[in-house]
C-alpha cells in the first residue's frame, strides 16, 4: 500500500502544476497586472507611476510565463508564474495583494467554515440515510410515492432558495435565530444552527434519493430475500442487513468529500455573514486578489486529491477483497 | 458528548434570556453602542493612502486634520478642528515679498498657510507612547512628508507635488533612501521646504501660486497628524506580521479609537479616553432647531461609547436586521424602496405606514455627485466642437428623458442635472436662471424638456435627417461602452436604446468588463459612456476641472474623461480656480457652464438623492455630504432601543411546532399500514 500511496502522491505533482497553470491562465486572461493595480489603488487620481510602483513591489512587473530578456534559467524563473506559484508547493501562501498573511487568514477562517460544514455533513449524512431507509421501510405505500416526488422537487430547487427561504421563515417570521452574524466559541451555536439546518434540508433531495437507490439495489439481493424468508421483521432486515452492506459506497463517498469541508460554502457563508474560507474566496475573486485566489484553488486541489487517496484507502478498510498495489 | 451538551445548554440559556435572534453578545446589552455594517472591507486605513468613502467612515472618527466642516450649517462651511482658527494664506511674490490679499494670481509665487493648533490635545493610548502623548505641530508636518513616501502610493502625491513646495523633490529623495535602507523611513530626517514646524504648536505650509482650494484639503485625513513613534512602531516586522500596520490600525487624537479590527468581519471603535471633549454645536441651518437637532447644544461630545461595524455581504439580511432593530440606521435598496417609501401626489417622499409605526425616520439630501453620459470628444462621429457635432449631441441631450429615468430606475431619488455643478456648491444656480436652455424651457415656474421635434430639427441640421446620414443615406449607429452587463441592467439599457430610437438612431450597447472599459477610456476608443464624479470638497473647481483640457484622459491620464478641450473654457477655468467666491467668480462660472451646455460634451444626467432611514432612538442625524466625522454628534436612547428590540423580536413557536405536528400526523397512516402488513398472515 505504501508504494501505491507514494505513486499517487507523485501523480499529484503534475496535477497540481496543471491546476496552478490553469488558474494562472484563467485569472490573467481577464485581469492584467495593471488592472489589479488600479483596483487596489482606487480610481481617483491614480497616476501611471503609482501603478508601475505597485506592480514592481509585488513582482507583477515581470513577464507572465517566459522572460525573453533574462539569461539561462531566469528565463523561466524570473516570471510572475514562477515567483508567485511555485512557493505553493511548500505551502507557503505568502501575502495577499493588500499585504495580509494568507496562511494566517486560512488558519483563522477554517474554524467558522468547519463549524458549519462539519455538522452539516455529519447530520446531513445521518438524515439522508434515515430518509432513504424510511422510504424503503414504507415501500409501496403513499409515503414512498409522495416521498420520492418530494425528493425530486427538493433537489430541483436552487440552494439559494433554501437559504433565503430559511432566513425568511426562521429568522424573520419566527425570529428563532439571528439572520446573519457570527461569534466565536460556544456562542457560535446560536448562529450556525440555522445554516446547518438549511444545509441539511437543502441536501436531503439529492442525498436521500441517491442512498435510496443504493439501498434498493441491496434490497434486491439474495441475502435479503433469505433474511425475509427466515421471518425477520422488515425493520431488522433494513437496519441490520441492508444498511450494513449499503454503507460501503456511502462511507467511501463520504471520505472523498471530507477534506473539502475545510473550504467552506461560498453562498451560505456570504448570506449568513460567516467569516469562513468560502466568503474569503468570494471576496478575493471580487477584489481581483490573485494571491488569495491561487492559494485557495491550490488548497482545494490538494484537499480534493487527498480525499481521493483517502477513498482508496478506505476501500481497503471496509472491503477486505480490495488490495492497493 | 460533553461539548455537545454544553453547546446545547448555552444555546437554550441564551434563548431564554432574551430575543433568540439577537446577533450581539449579552455583554453589550444596555450599552450606548451604535451598530452599523459594511459590505466591502476598507482597503486602506493609512491617512496618506485612504481615498475611498467606505474608509473615511472610520478614519474621520479617529484622525483629526486641522479643519472640519460645520456639521449643520449649509452651504458647507469650514471651521477649526484642532486648529485655533481658520488659516488665512499670506501671498508672496517671486522675491518672497508679501502681497495683499487681493493681489492678482499671476503675481503670487507662493501662498503661505500658517496653522496654529490648540495645546492640550492628546493622542489615544498606544504601545508606541511612553505616557500621554500631546499633539504637536511636528506631527502634522510628519504626515505631509508621508504623502511623498514611495511605499505608500498616496493618491494625492501627484496633485500635491504640483502645489506643496519641495514635495516632488522629497519623493525622489525618499525613493533613493528606500532603495538603500530597509524598514522604517524616519521622515524627521528629511526636510521639506513646503512644510515646516514654526514652534511646538504652529506649522507652515508653502503652496505654489494661488490655490484657494487648499484649505479644503486641510479638512481631509491626508493632512491629519502622524506621530513618528507610531510610524516607527507600526513599521516593525512584528507589527507587519501581526497586521498592525498603519494601514490596518489607525492611531489618532479623535473622539474614537480602533479597538478591534477583524479583517472583513468586524471593526469596533471605542471612546478615546484621552479625547479632550468637544461642545455640541449651538447653531445650525434654518429648521435645525425646530427639528430638535440642537437639543444637545453645548453638551460635551461624543455621546456614544462604541461603534461596531459588521460585514454584511448581502442586502437582504442587512435590511431585515435593521427592521428588527439590530442596526440603528440603513440606506434603502431598490428592492426595499416600495416597502419603506411612497411618493406622494406632489412628488414628495414619505415613509410607509409600516415604517412610521416603528418610529423610523427618513432623511434625504442631494448628493454632491453628478452622473452623466459622456461623449468622447475625440470620436469622429460624436466628438468635435464644430456645429455639426455639437448639434448632434444637443439633439441627444433633448431626446434622453432624464426625468423619466429618475422616476423609473432611481425611484425618484434624484434631480435632473442642468449642468456639471450639483446643488450646495458655490456657482450652482437654482430656478429659471439655472436651467440648461439647450434642453429645457422655463414654463409655469419649472423647467420643461423641449419637445422631441426640436431634437429632430437639431439632428437634421447636424446632417442626420430622420437618423440617416444625409451624405451616404446610411442610418446613424452609435455605440455605448458600458460595464453594465448584468440582468438588472437590461431594462435600463433597453430604455436608453428607446430614447435614441426617438430620433431613429440605433444605439449599440458594447458591454465590457471593468478592466477592458478602463482600457478603452485610457486609449480613447470608446464613443459614448456613463460616468460620475463625487465631490472631494465643496468648490466648483472640483467639478469643472473634469472638463479642463490639460486634464484630459487620453495622453494626459487626467480626470477629463470626455477629452473635452475648449481653449476659452480652459482660460476661464484657470481664472476661476484662483478666485474667491463672489459675484465675479459666479459670472465666470456662469460663462463656463453656458459654454458646456452649448458644447454638450456631457449629456447631463442627475444628482442623486441620498435616503437614509434611522430608528427613533438614534438622535442628531442630519445628512452631511462633506463631513464624515458625524459619529461624535450621534446619541442613542439606549432604554428606548432595548424596549423596542424586545417587543419586535419575540420568538414565534406556533409555526415550527405546527410543521412538526403535520409531518408526524402524515406518517401515522403509513405506520399503521406497515403494522398491518407486518402482522398479516400469508394466504
Amino acid at each position: 500500500m505504501t508504494a501505491y500511496l507514494l505513486r499517487r502522491l507523485l501523480y499529484a505533482v503534475p496535477i497540481l502544476i496543471g491546476v496552478n497553470l490553469l488558474t494562472f491562465a484563467l485569472f490573467f486572461l481577464v485581469n492584467t497586472p495593471d488592472d489589479m493595480a488600479r483596483l487596489h489603488l482606487g480610481v481617483k487620481r491614480v497616476t501611471p507611476e503609482a501603478v508601475q510602483k505597485w506592480k514592481a513591489e509585488r513582482g507583477y512587473d515581470k513577464p507572465l510565463l517566459f522572460n525573453a530578456g533574462a539569461a539561462g534559467l531566469a528565463k523561466v524563473s524570473d516570471t510572475i508564474f514562477f515567483r508567485h506559484s511555485l512557493a505553493m508547493f511548500a505551502f507557503r501562501f505568502g501575502a495577499s495583494d493588500d499585504g495580509r498573511d494568507i496562511a494566517g487568514e486560512i488558519k483563522t477562517r477554517m474554524w467558522p467554515s468547519l463549524a458549519i460544514a462539519l455538522p452539516t455533513f455529519v447530520i446531513g449524512l445521518a438524515v439522508d440515510i434515515s430518509v432513504a431507509l424510511i422510504l424503503l421501510f414504507f415501500r409501496r405505500t403513499y409515503v414512498e410515492w409522495t416521498g420520492v416526488v418530494a425528493l425530486v422537487a427538493m433537489m430541483s430547487v436552487s440552494s439559494l432558495f433554501y437559504i433565503i427561504g430559511g432566513q425568511y421563515l426562521f429568522a424573520k417570521v419566527w425570529q428563532l435565530a439571528p439572520i446573519s452574524g457570527y461569534q466565536d466559541g460556544f456562542n457560535a451555536a446560536r448562529f450556525v444552527w440555522l445554516p446547518i439546518l438549511i444545509g441539511v434540508v437543502g441536501g436531503i433531495g439529492a442525498g436521500a434519493r441517491w442512498y435510496r437507490t443504493l439501498f434498493l439495489e441491496e434490497a434486491g439481493k439474495d441475502y435479503v430475500r433469505t433474511a425475509r424468508a427466515k421471518g425477520l421483521s422488515e425493520a431488522r432486515v433494513l437496519f441490520r442487513h441492508i444498511l450494513k452492506n449499503g454503507m460501503v459506497p456511502i462511507l467511501t463517498g463520504a471520505v472523498a468529500v471530507f477534506p473539502l469541508l475545510f473550504m467552506g460554502s461560498l453562498i451560505m457563508e456570504s448570506f449568513f455573514g460567516i467569516p469562513g474560507l468560502g466568503s474569503y474566496t468570494i471576496d478575493a475573486i471580487n477584489a481581483q486578489d490573485f494571491a488569495i485566489v491561487r492559494a485557495m484553488v491550490f488548497l482545494g486541489a490538494v484537499l480534493y486529491i487527498a480525499g481521493l487517496i483517502l477513498t482508496d484507502v478506505s476501500y481497503t478498510l471496509v472491503d477486505p477483497r480490495v488490495r492497493l498495489r | 458528548m460533553r461539548p455537545v451538551f454544553f453547546c446545547l445548554l448555552v444555546f437554550v440559556l441564551s434563548a431564554c434570556s432574551g430575543p433568540m435572534n439577537d446577533p450581539y453578545p449579552k455583554s453589550e446589552d444596555g450599552k450606548a453602542i451604535l451598530y452599523s455594517a459594511f459590505d466591502e472591507p476598507p482597503k486602506h486605513l493609512d491617512p496618506a493612502r485612504s481615498y475611498a468613502s467606505n474608509e473615511v467612515v472610520y478614519l474621520a472618527q479617529i484622525y483629526e486634520p486641522p479643519l472640519q466642516y460645520h456639521y449643520f450649517k449649509r452651504p458647507y462651511e469650514l471651521i477649526p478642528l484642532t486648529a485655533s482658527a481658520l488659516p488665512r494664506p499670506v501671498y508672496v511674490d517671486a522675491d518672497g515679498r508679501p502681497l495683499g490679499a487681493d493681489a492678482p494670481a499671476e503675481r503670487i509665487a507662493e501662498s503661505v498657510y500658517e496653522i496654529h493648533i490648540r495645546p492640550g490635545i492628546y493622542f489615544q493610548p498606544h504601545a508606541a507612547f511612553a505616557g500621554k502623548r500631546e499633539l504637536t505641530a511636528a506631527d502634522y508636518v510628519y504626515e505631509v512628508k508621508r504623502l511623498a513616501h514611495p511605499g505608500l502610493h498616496s493618491p494625492i502625491f501627484g496633485l500635491m507635488s504640483d502645489y506643496i513646495v519641495g514635495l516632488r523633490e522629497l519623493g525622489t529623495e525618499l525613493e533613493r533612501a528606500a532603495k538603500t535602507s530597509r524598514g522604517w523611513l524616519d521622515m524627521r530626517r528629511y526636510p521639506l521646504a513646503g512644510a515646516q514646524v514654526v514652534d511646538r504648536y504652529t506649522y507652515r505650509i508653502r503652496v505654489k501660486g494661488k490655490y484657494p482650494q487648499f484649505v479644503y484639503w486641510l479638512a481631509m485625513a491626508f493632512f491629519a497628524p502622524m506621530p513618528w513613534e507610531v510610524d516607527a512602531w507600526a513599521s516593525r516586522p512584528e507589527a507587519v506580521a501581526d497586521n498592525r500596520t498603519l494601514d490596518t490600525w489607525p492611531v489618532g487624537t479623535g473622539p474614537y479609537m480602533m479597538t478591534e479590527h477583524r479583517y472583513n468581519r468586524r471593526i469596533r471603535l471605542a471612546r478615546n479616553p484621552n479625547f479632550r471633549g468637544e461642545a455640541y454645536p449651538d447653531a445650525g441651518a434654518a429648521g435645525d432647531a425646530a427639528a430638535g437637532l440642537l437639543a444637545d447644544a453645548g453638551k460635551t461630545m461624543p455621546f456614544i461609547d462604541e461603534a461596531v461595524y459588521t460585514k454584511e455581504s448581502e442586502s437582504i439580511p442587512y435590511w431585515n436586521k435593521f427592521l428588527q432593530g439590530w442596526y440603528d440606521s440603513s440606506g434603502i435598496g431598490s428592492d426595499n424602496f416600495d416597502q419603506a417609501v411612497r411618493v406622494g401626489a406632489g412628488g414628495e417622499s414619505e415613509l410607509t405606514p409600516a415604517m412610521r409605526a416603528k418610529g423610523i425616520a427618513l432623511k434625504t439630501s442631494v448628493a454632491t455627485t453628478s452622473f452623466y453620459t459622456g461623449f468622447n470628444m475625440l470620436d469622429p462621429v460624436v466628438g468635435g466642437l464644430d456645429e455639426r457635432h455639437r448639434k448632434l449631441r444637443q439633439a441627444l441631450a433633448i431626446a434622453v428623458d432624464i426625468e423619466e429615468y429618475i422616476a423609473i430606475f432611481a425611484n425618484g431619488r434624484g434631480i435632473p442635472a442642468q449642468g456639471p455643478l450639483p446643488p450646495g456648491l458655490f456657482g450652482y444656480r437654482d430656478g429659471a436662471a439655472g436651467i440648461n436652455p439647450v434642453v429645457y424651457d422655463w414654463v409655469a415656474g419649472k423647467p420643461r424638456r423641449k419637445p422631441i421635434a426640436e431634437a429632430r430639427r437639431l439632428l437634421a441640421e447636424a446632417g442626420y435627417p430622420d437618423g440617416r446620414d444625409a451624405a451616404t443615406g446610411k442610418p446613424l449607429v452609435l455605440n455605448l461602452d458600458t460595464m453594465a452587463r448584468g440582468p438588472d441592467d437590461k431594462a435600463r439599457l433597453d430604455w436608453l436604446r428607446k430614447q435614441f430610437r426617438k430620433l431613429d438612431i440605433e444605439l449599440v450597447v458594447r458591454g465590457t468588463d471593468y478592466n477592458r472599459f478602463q482600457d478603452k477610456m485610457r486609449e480613447g476608443t470608446e464613443q459614448i459612456f456613463e460616468w460620475g464624479w463625487n465631490a472631494d470638497y465643496p468648490d466648483p473647481e472640483n467639478f469643472l476641472f473634469l472638463l479642463y483640457g490639460p486634464n484630459r484622459k487620453v495622453g494626459a491620464g487626467g480626470e477629463n474623461a470626455t477629452n473635452y478641450v475648449n481653449p476659452e473654457f480652459d482660460r476661464l477655468f484657470v481664472q476661476m480656480k484662483d478666485m474667491d467666491n463672489g459675484p465675479a467668480r459666479q459670472a465666470v462660472i456662469d460663462r463656463m457652464v453656458a459654454m458646456l451646455r452649448q458644447d454638450s460634451p456631457w449629456l447631463f444626467g442627475f444628482h442623486p438623492k441620498d435616503y437614509v432611514l434611522h430608528h427613533a432612538w438614534l438622535k442628531n442625524v442630519k445628512p452631511n455630504q462633506m463631513a464624515n466625522n458625524g459619529l461624535k454628534y450621534r446619541r442613542i436612547d439606549v432604554a428606548a432601543r432595548a424596549t423596542a428590540r424586545k417587543a419586535w423580536n419575540r420568538p414565534h413557536w406556533a409555526g415550527p411546532v405546527l410543521a412538526v405536528l403535520v409531518l408526524a400526523v402524515a406518517l401515522v397512516p403509513a405506520w399503521l399500514a406497515y403494522r398491518k402488513r407486518q402482522e398479516a398472515r400469508a394466504r
